[in-house]
Order: C-alpha cells, then sequence, then structure tokens
C-alpha cells in the first residue's frame, strides 16, 4: 500500500493546552456478595488508583484487554457510576461532589458515545426525537427550533433529514453509531467520552466512524477520552496513550513515543499480539502465556507478573512504582 | 463485526434494516396473522355491539313487567322468554352486558394505572420506595380475595347503597384489589429495562427522572401491560359475576350476568327454564373466552423476545 | 499441488422472508484443498457464515433452503447424502468451531463428558479408551493439568480456555477439515494471538485443511493460503495469500485493506469506502458493489461481472475493470 504513510510525523500537538479533565487516584470497586445474606465478601477491582490528565482538545486513549477498568473510568468520571475513592475535575470542578441539579447542568458539557449501537438506542424513540430531547429537557432551545437544530446536527454526522421520522431498527450499525454520536453532539459538549465507539463495527464503515470522529474534533475543538482494546485504531485517533491492566495504568505517553518506544512488557506484547496484515511481515511475535487474572482476586506485586515474560522475584512481592521517564512518558515496571 | 448469533439471526437483523416499520406496526402485523385472536377479536366487538347499541332497538324496557308473559319460552315475540316477572331476557341479557363490561373495564383500568405507576416507581427508584411498594403488594398478596370482597359487599348491602351507585363501589373494590400482579411486572420489566446502555444515555444527556420513566421506560412496559389489561377484564368480568350471583355485587333490579345466574338457583327455573340462565352464562363464557383468546395473541404479537432491539 | 477436498460449485441458499428472498450465498463456487488454510473474509451479512453452514448442512429451513449446485467432499456431493450419513461426516471428517465458545458447550455436562462424546459416538471407543484420548487432546490444546479440566464445567473456564477445548472436541475425531467460524473474534488480542498459534500449530501437526471465517485481514495475513473475499453473498475475488495482498484487484478488497488502520502506519485519514452493505433482498443481476464503488462504470450498474482469472493462473477477480466489455467503456 502505497498510501501517503506518515509514520513519524506527529500529529497536530494538541496536547500542549490547559488541562480540562483529571484524574486523580480513582478508584471503582464493585462488591462481591455472597451467601444467604448478601453479605459483602470481597471487592472487584475495577480501577484501582489510576491518574491522569486530559487537556482541552487533546484526544486521550485508553487500551486494554476485558476486565481492565477502561470502560469502568469512562462511565466513573461521567458520574454514570459513583466513585469509591479518589478525585475527579472537570474545569476545574469536583465532580463528585456537585448536587443532582449541578451535575444536570454539567451533563451537557460532557457526553458519552457507547460501544453497542444496538442497545444505545430506546428501540421505541424516534431517531429525530432520540438525538434532540436532551435539548428539550435542559432548555436549551424552544420546542419550535429542535427540529431544525436536530437536522442540523444529523446533516453535520452524515445522516438526512427524511431519517428523523424512523426508528433506530431501521438503521444499520454504522448509522445507529452516527446517531449515537449526534446524540452527543447536539449539546455542544466540551468533551466526549467515546467507549468503543468502533469495535461493534465492520471495517469499512469503522474508518467513515473514525473519520467522522476526527473532522468533529477539529471542527468543533472537542476533546476526547477514546477508549478502546484496537491499539492500531487508538494510535490514529489519539494524541496521548493510556495502557491499563487489571484496573491499573501500566503506561502512558504521547502516542508517537509509546509506539516507537514501549517500555512496558505488557505494552510491548499487546503491539505484537495485533495481527498485521500483510502476510510478508514475519514477526517473531510475544505470545503471553495463560489468562488475564480476575480482578475480585489480582496477584500481588505488580499485577501483570502472572504473565510477564520478564517477572522476576521482586515483582511478586512490590508493587513497581509509576514512574516518569521523560518525554512525558510514564510506566511502571521494576525493569523499564 | 460480527453481531453474534448464527447465520439466519444475523439475516434477521440484517432485514430488520430493510423495513420501514414502527415496533407497533410490526406487532399489529404479527396479530393479524393470528386466526385464533382475529375470532376472539370479532366475538367481542360483536358483544360489545349487541350490548351498548342492541337494546336501543328492543322495542321493551328495562323493568317493565309484564304479569301476564312471565315465564314463556323463547318465541318470536320474546326471542330470548321472559322470567318471572314477564320482562324480555333478550334485552336484560344486553343491559346486563353493558354493566358486566363496564365494570370489567373500569376496574381493569383502575388496577393498571395503580399497577403500572407502582410498579415503575419501584423499579426505578428502587431502596426504600421499592421495599415499601412490595411489602403494601405482599400484603395485598396475602390477602384472601373472595372472602375479602364478600366481607366487603356485606357492607355494602348493610350501608344500604343505592343499587345504581353499588357498582361504582364495585369497581374501585375490584381495581384495587388487582393492581399487585401487574405492579410486580413493570417493576422486574424496569428494573431490566434501566440496565441497558440506552437508560446509561439518558443519564449522561442528564434528563428528568419524569422523561426518563414516562418517555423511555414506560412505553417498553406497554406491551406487557397491555396483556395483563387484557386478561385483568376477563378475570375482572369474572370476579363481578361470581360476587352478583352471591348477591354482593350488582343487586337486583340492575341487571348483570352475574345476578341473572342466580335464576339457576332456583330448582324450577333451573329445571324447566333453561332460557332464564343459560343465555347471561353463555355470554359470560364467549366474553371472557374471546377475551383470552385476544390476550394470548397480543402476548404472541407483542413478545418482548421477539421484539426488535 | 494437493488435492482438493471440498469444492463448492454454484452454491444456492436463499432465505425467504417477509420482505423477499434473500440470496445469502449467490453463485459461490470455491474449493479447499488438503491441508491447506482458506480464509473467507467479508463484512457482516456477506454470506460467509451461511457458506460454512451450508457445508455443515446446518441452516434452519425454513427459512433457510439450499436451492442449487453441489457441495463436493472428497468427490462426494454432500446435498444428496441422508440425515443419517451427514451426522456420520458431521464431527468425524468435519469439524466446526464458532464464535462463542460460551454458547457452544452445554453449561451442565463437565468438559470430560463432552469432549469423550464424539469418542464414543463416532469412533465407538469405551469410556476408558475415550477418557485417555480425551487428556491427551487436551494437552494438545496447550491446557495444563488436563485432569483437572476433564472434571470441569464449561463456567469455570475463561474464554480462552473455552476457546481451546471447542478445538480440542473438534479434533477429537481427526478431521480432514476443520470449520472456524469467527473462532477469535470475542477473544482479546493477547488470547487471539495464543489461539492462532495453537491452530497453526494443529495444522502442521495433524495437516488438517482449515476452512476459516473471519472479517480480520490481519488474521487473514496470519493465518491463511489462499483467500476468498464475499461481498452480498458472491465471491468477488479469489487468490493465494501473498498474490492477495500485492497486488488486490477488486476495487472491494482494496478499499477493505486500505479502510484498516494498520499499527505504526498512521495516516493523516483513513480511506473509507462510502455508503452501506446494500439491502440483501432481491439484490439485482449486477454487480453488487457498483454503488459504492468509485471506478463504477455503466455496465456494472445492469450486468454482473464473471469470476475469471486476469494475471495470475490462481487469482481470480469479479469486476468489470478487468473485462473487454469493461474496458472499451
Amino acid at each position: 500500500m502505497s498510501e501517503s504513510v506518515v509514520t513519524t510525523e506527529k500529529k497536530p500537538q494538541a496536547g500542549k493546552g490547559e488541562p480540562l479533565l483529571q484524574v486523580e487516584n480513582l478508584k471503582k470497586y464493585f462488591p462481591i456478595t455472597g451467601g444467604v445474606f448478601q453479605r459483602r465478601v470481597g471487592d472487584v477491582k475495577a480501577v484501582d488508583g489510576v491518574s491522569f490528565t486530559i487537556n482541552r482538545g487533546e484526544s486521550f486513549g485508553l487500551v486494554g484487554e476485558s476486565g481492565c477498568g477502561k470502560s469502568t473510568i469512562g462511565r466513573t468520571l461521567l458520574r454514570l457510576n459513583d466513585k469509591t475513592d479518589g478525585k475527579v475535575t472537570f474545569n476545574g470542578q469536583d465532580l463528585h461532589s456537585l448536587s443532582k441539579s449541578e451535575m444536570r447542568d454539567m451533563r451537557t458539557k460532557m457526553q458519552i458515545v457507547f460501544q453497542d449501537p444496538f442497545s444505545s438506542l430506546n428501540p421505541r424513540i424516534k431517531v429525530g426525537e432520540a438525538i434532540g430531547e436532551a435539548l428539550v429537557d435542559h432548555g436549551l432551545v424552544s420546542r419550535r427550533d429542535v427540529k431544525q437544530r436536530v437536522i442540523e446536527t444529523m446533516k453535520i454526522c452524515g445522516l438526512a433529514e427524511y431519517h428523523y421520522d424512523r426508528f433506530p431498527h431501521e438503521f444499520s450499525g454504522g448509522q445507529r453509531q452516527r446517531i449515537g454520536i449526534a446524540r452527543a453532539l447536539i449539546m455542544n459538549p466540551e468533551f466526549i467520552v467515546a467507549d468503543e465507539p468502533v469495535s461493534a463495527l465492520d471495517v469499512s464503515i469503522q474508518a467513515q466512524i473514525i473519520n467522522l470522529m476526527s473532522d468533529l474534533q477539529s471542527e468543533k475543538q472537542l476533546t476526547y477520552l477514546f477508549i478502546s482494546h484496537d491499539l492500531s485504531v487508538v494510535e490514529h485517533l489519539c494524541n496521548r496513550v493510556g495502557v491499563m491492566y487489571l484496573g491499573t495504568m501500566m503506561e502512558m505517553a504521547p502516542t508517537d513515543e509509546l509506539f516507537s518506544n514501549p517500555l512496558h512488557p505488557y505494552t510491548k506484547a499487546l503491539m505484537s499480539a495485533i495481527p498485521v496484515p500483510d502476510p510478508t511481515v514475519k514477526r517473531e511475535r510475544i505470545v503471553l502465556q495463560g489468562d488475564i487474572p480476575s480482578p475480585a482476586n489480582p496477584p500481588s506485586g505488580c499485577k501483570f507478573h502472572t504473565r510477564c515474560p520478564m517477572a522476576s522475584d521482586i515483582c511478586k512481592q512490590q508493587v513497581p512504582e509509576y514512574r516518569d521517564m521523560g518525554n512525558e512518558h510514564f510506566v511502571a515496571c521494576h525493569f523499564a | 463485526m460480527e453481531q453474534p448469533g448464527n447465520p439466519t439471526e444475523q439475516l434477521q437483523e440484517q432485514l430488520k434494516i430493510v423495513k420501514a416499520e414502527s415496533p407497533w406496526r410490526i406487532a399489529i402485523r404479527r396479530f393479524a396473522k393470528n386466526r385464533l385472536a382475529l375470532i376472539g377479536l370479532i366475538i367481542l366487538v360483536i358483544m360489545f355491539l349487541l350490548c351498548f347499541i342492541g337494546p336501543l332497538f328492543s322495542p321493551y324496557t328495562l323493568n317493565q313487567t309484564n304479569v301476564g308473559n312471565k315465564n314463556q319460552a323463547p318465541n318470536a315475540q320474546y326471542w330470548l322468554g321472559t322470567d318471572k316477572l314477564g320482562r324480555d331476557i333478550m334485552l336484560r341479557v344486553m343491559l346486563a352486558g353493558r354493566i358486566s363490561l363496564t365494570v370489567g373495564l373500569v376496574a381493569t383500568a383502575i388496577s393498571v394505572v395503580i399497577g403500572a405507576v407502582l410498579g415503575a416507581v419501584a423499579g426505578f427508584y428502587r431502596k426504600y420506595a421499592d421495599t415499601i411498594i412490595m411489602r403494601i403488594a405482599d400484603i395485598f398478596l396475602a390477602l384472601p380475595t373472595l372472602p375479602i370482597l364478600i366481607t366487603l359487599g356485606a357492607i355494602l348491602s348493610d350501608l344500604k347503597i343505592d343499587p345504581g351507585k353499588r357498582i361504582y363501589f364495585l369497581m374501585l373494590i375490584i381495581g384495587l384489589l388487582g393492581w399487585v400482579g401487574l405492579a410486580r411486572l413493570v417493576r422486574s420489566q424496569i428494573l431490566t429495562l434501566r440496565e441497558q446502555e440506552f437508560m446509561q444515555a439518558t443519564e449522561a444527556l442528564g434528563l428528568r427522572d419524569g422523561r426518563k420513566i414516562f418517555r423511555h421506560l414506560m412505553p417498553n412496559t406497554i406491551p406487557i401491560i397491555i396483556v395483563s389489561a387484557t386478561l385483568g377484564v376477563a378475570g375482572a368480568i369474572l370476579t363481578e359475576s361470581a360476587l352478583s350471583f352471591l348477591g354482593l355485587g350488582v343487586v337486583p333490579p340492575t341487571p348483570s350476568w352475574g345476578n341473572m345466574i342466580t335464576a339457576a338457583n332456583s330448582l324450577i327455573d333451573f329445571r324447566k327454564r333453561p332460557w332464564t340462565w343459560i343465555p347471561p352464562g353463555m355470554c359470560i363464557l364467549i366474553t371472557v373466552t374471546a377475551i383470552n383468546l385476544i390476550g394470548d395473541g397480543l402476548r404472541d404479537a407483542l413478545d418482548p423476545k421477539m421484539k426488535s432491539r | 499441488m494437493a488435492k482438493e477436498l471440498v469444492e463448492f460449485r454454484n452454491l444456492e441458499t436463499h432465505f425467504s422472508t417477509s420482505a423477499g428472498t434473500v440470496k445469502a450465498v449467490n453463485d459461490v463456487s470455491f474449493s479447499i484443498r488438503e491441508g491447506e488454510t482458506l480464509c473467507i473474509v467479508g463484512e457482516s451479512g456477506c454470506g460467509k457464515s451461511v457458506t460454512a453452514m451450508s457445508l455443515m448442512q446446518l441452516i434452519e429451513s425454513p427459512p433457510g433452503k439450499i436451492v442449487g449446485g453441489e457441495i463436493l467432499f472428497e468427490g462426494k456431493d454432500l446435498l444428496k447424502l441422508n440425515k443419517k450419513e451427514m451426522s456420520r461426516l458431521r464431527g468425524k471428517e468435519i469439524a466446526m468451531i464458532f464464535q462463542e465458545p460460551m454458547s457452544s458447550l452445554n453449561p451442565v455436562f463437565t468438559i470430560g463428558k463432552q469432549i469423550t462424546e464424539p469418542l464414543l459416538y463416532h469412533l465407538n471407543m469405551s469410556q476408558k479408551e475415550a477418557k485417555a484420548r480425551a487428556i491427551e487432546l487436551i494437552t494438545m490444546v496447550g491446557i495444563p493439568r488436563p485432569e483437572k479440566i476433564f472434571d470441569s464445567y464449561p463456567h469455570e473456564l475463561s474464554g480462552g480456555m473455552r476457546q481451546r477445548i471447542m478445538i480440542a472436541i473438534a479434533l477429537c475425531c481427526d478431521p480432514k477439515l476443520l470449520i472456524a467460524d469467527e473462532p477469535t473474534t470475542a477473544l482479546d488480542v493477547t488470547i487471539q494471538a495464543q489461539i492462532l498459534d495453537l491452530m497453526r500449530d494443529i495444522k502442521s501437526k495433524m495437516n488438517t485443511a482449515i476452512m476459516m471465517i473471519t472479517h480480520d485481514l490481519g488474521v487473514v495475513a496470519e493465518m491463511a493460503d489462499f483467500v476468498v473475499v464475499m461481498y452480498a453473498g458472491k465471491v468477488i475475488e479469489e487468490a493465494p495469500v501473498l498474490e492477495l495482498f500485492k497486488d488486490p484487484q477488486h476495487p472491494y478488497t482494496q478499499g477493505l485493506l486500505k479502510a484498516k488502520p494498520v499499527l505504526s502506519q498512521r495516516k493523516e485519514r483513513l480511506y473509507s469506502i462510502p455508503g452501506q452493505v446494500p439491502n440483501p433482498v432481491d439484490l439485482g443481476d449486477n454487480c453488487h458493489f457498483h454503488d459504492r464503488c468509485e471506478f463504477c462504470m455503466e455496465i456494472c450498474k445492469t450486468k454482473k461481472p464473471p469470476l475469471r482469472t486476469h494475471a495470475d493462473a490462481k487469482h481470480k477477480t469479479a469486476c468489470w475493470l478487468y473485462e473487454e466489455e469493461g474496458k472499451a467503456q
């Protein structure tokens, strides 16, 4: 493929803006109940002390495998879940200390696009209403002007005016995802959490949605938290990337730095596990042994030590420090 | 990527994209394919026409007695014969139908409103609201319905309430005792629905609770409400008949199907004059069967398992 | 050149629906050779799963029906076999693994029971022999402590383990053909890498032909010897894997390759194929890709292109761009 491949050149460095969202030592535990009386017998430590900052105008990627807590972070920082501990600051305000009505106003500024375009739309509500209802409910636009606004937004998202009166089941996955994006976008938010927005879509449709999202970002100066299990999508779309494993941030760096110089063995393994669509490339790949441990009972020390090809005794006993390696590159590994 | 499921399901998933139909339209189409349910619907419509329009064509009036023509077998003048006071049975059956059907519908409407609202509130707010409402429901469920109704019926008789007004009390009582089942159904449905992603979306959009409940959750429970209400009408008609038969529901001279069957209590009427009690009995049987057929048809048409995602 | 194991000849599988007939598999022909890994790639609804289900004759009827064509397995037409002969063949000669390893294992039986079942049924082994063989198989698919796994239930295993068990069950009668329907789609990337390694390993050890269905071109590049690209029920291109990636001919194949973001090859903008997969009901006799194709010509809208060899002997493409009629325009 002789496309204009940009390997070294960076995307416009938007990461230099002021911080929009700060997550400090966020923890989210889900209780496990058991026994006859449904007593709490343990915790699933879905998110276990994660910190990061997202600057205005950048897109921050969170990558990891199932059970690493990336989706829980997205939901907790939008307060769709309660937190267990830690602090989320948005525009200088501590989100989890806001009252219900303050939070309701705040929701116009921060939105989410869900993974499953099928279950994230109410099957009994027409598309036009689904997109516009929040505007009306928040009293942002008068009832008369809503339709106009909805249709404008639908067009921006690549939908046609005649889609207004249709039901979600009449649309394909890709179109539904466009509806989901329009619904988030109509409030003119500053920040959007995109929770695996393309992983339920076909390849050719994935590319459409990814392009749409990056167009919208540059047009509207949006800030994204982009959650995905697919490193290649994240590399394409994000300025900075955090790699998570079992509720902990393992490595975080600007995209180009991370992909050219991965320091954590887990990041390296993830990168080498992705099949490359080129049969002539026969790489020596790092195949991780074993399964992902359960977040209810994570390994001691470094959570990755059970599968790590470099693991030694210190990894079993000591939690590695999350260190700054320079170049905004952070890593939690004894050997980095 | 693939949607999970076998190829047939995937294909059907794809086909849904093709059809430009609302979920309701699809349900109606499915219902129309169900022959038994259609027959039920036709019978019920005929029953309603008969009861509400039929009496207008009758040459007789409700309480017009004609002792000279008492206890006549069906004949050209009195199509279904007369009772022991010489009243036309045909007219009485039709007017009794008005009462019975109205009681059934209104009582069900009362229990649907109470059941749906309480169920929705319990399911949506959970915690205290849920506990309180569901414990009240448990109490209602633990009450022995028939003895209560009989007691209440006796109290009504004791209070010497005008027979014409008595049916309003009857509707209210039957309605108040019938909401528990629906409340539980709605509650469990809402508990499932609120975990769906589209409800998380409403939370993320910051919609008001009222809108979440009435615009997002309730429309998704309407199928089960409809089915349960339909079957509830049949149940209410039966309850009303049973009470009236026992002399505790609708009392003479106001006719209802239940109190007309009381004629069968008299040995002579039972053996010699079957036309006095068979017609109202048949009406109950036919109406309740028809409603149940419709209810089953609706359940199939609106089955949540087949519901488009 | 290895012998042909399976040959699809003009297979037609249709589904009748209230909206009309869906030609889910529409005149599909290709063959799988012994010991070869063939990948069918395409997007959802392109008919790749239905093709595999037709081979296994697991199409639900109604609404589905194989209305034409032949499926030759070692020269025998599978469509002419009766139910009993077919069920002997399934599991013994042809085995299948699915995308969702949880739903394809029965939750109430132990793993051991589910592995030994086909051994008892197809190979008439005794309980004892079957158990020994089962443990051998569990070891072979790379699961430690096979005796313990033998007595556990599906829910006690992780997704990757379950998929390994599915592979063990599929392999227990030493099948000539293994059909794998999106075997790694539901798994995490690091687990996917393990399973792909395992499948490659098995293929080289047992010389089983693999028919793999996937949407992921990366998986294709890693696994396939030969690739069939399907779109809207038709084969639009087929070629040996190196050839296909070096010289993709059909605009759809080219688009798919360009649309996928590739690690460490960042582009300013992803190429995207415009539009949607067409409505599968009552597709016309034309090129089904024409409304999304940037090279669309008049002839594409009216006439269907034949699947023909153009450059390399084994590389076939169904596209008017490479035909005389098309070049004339």
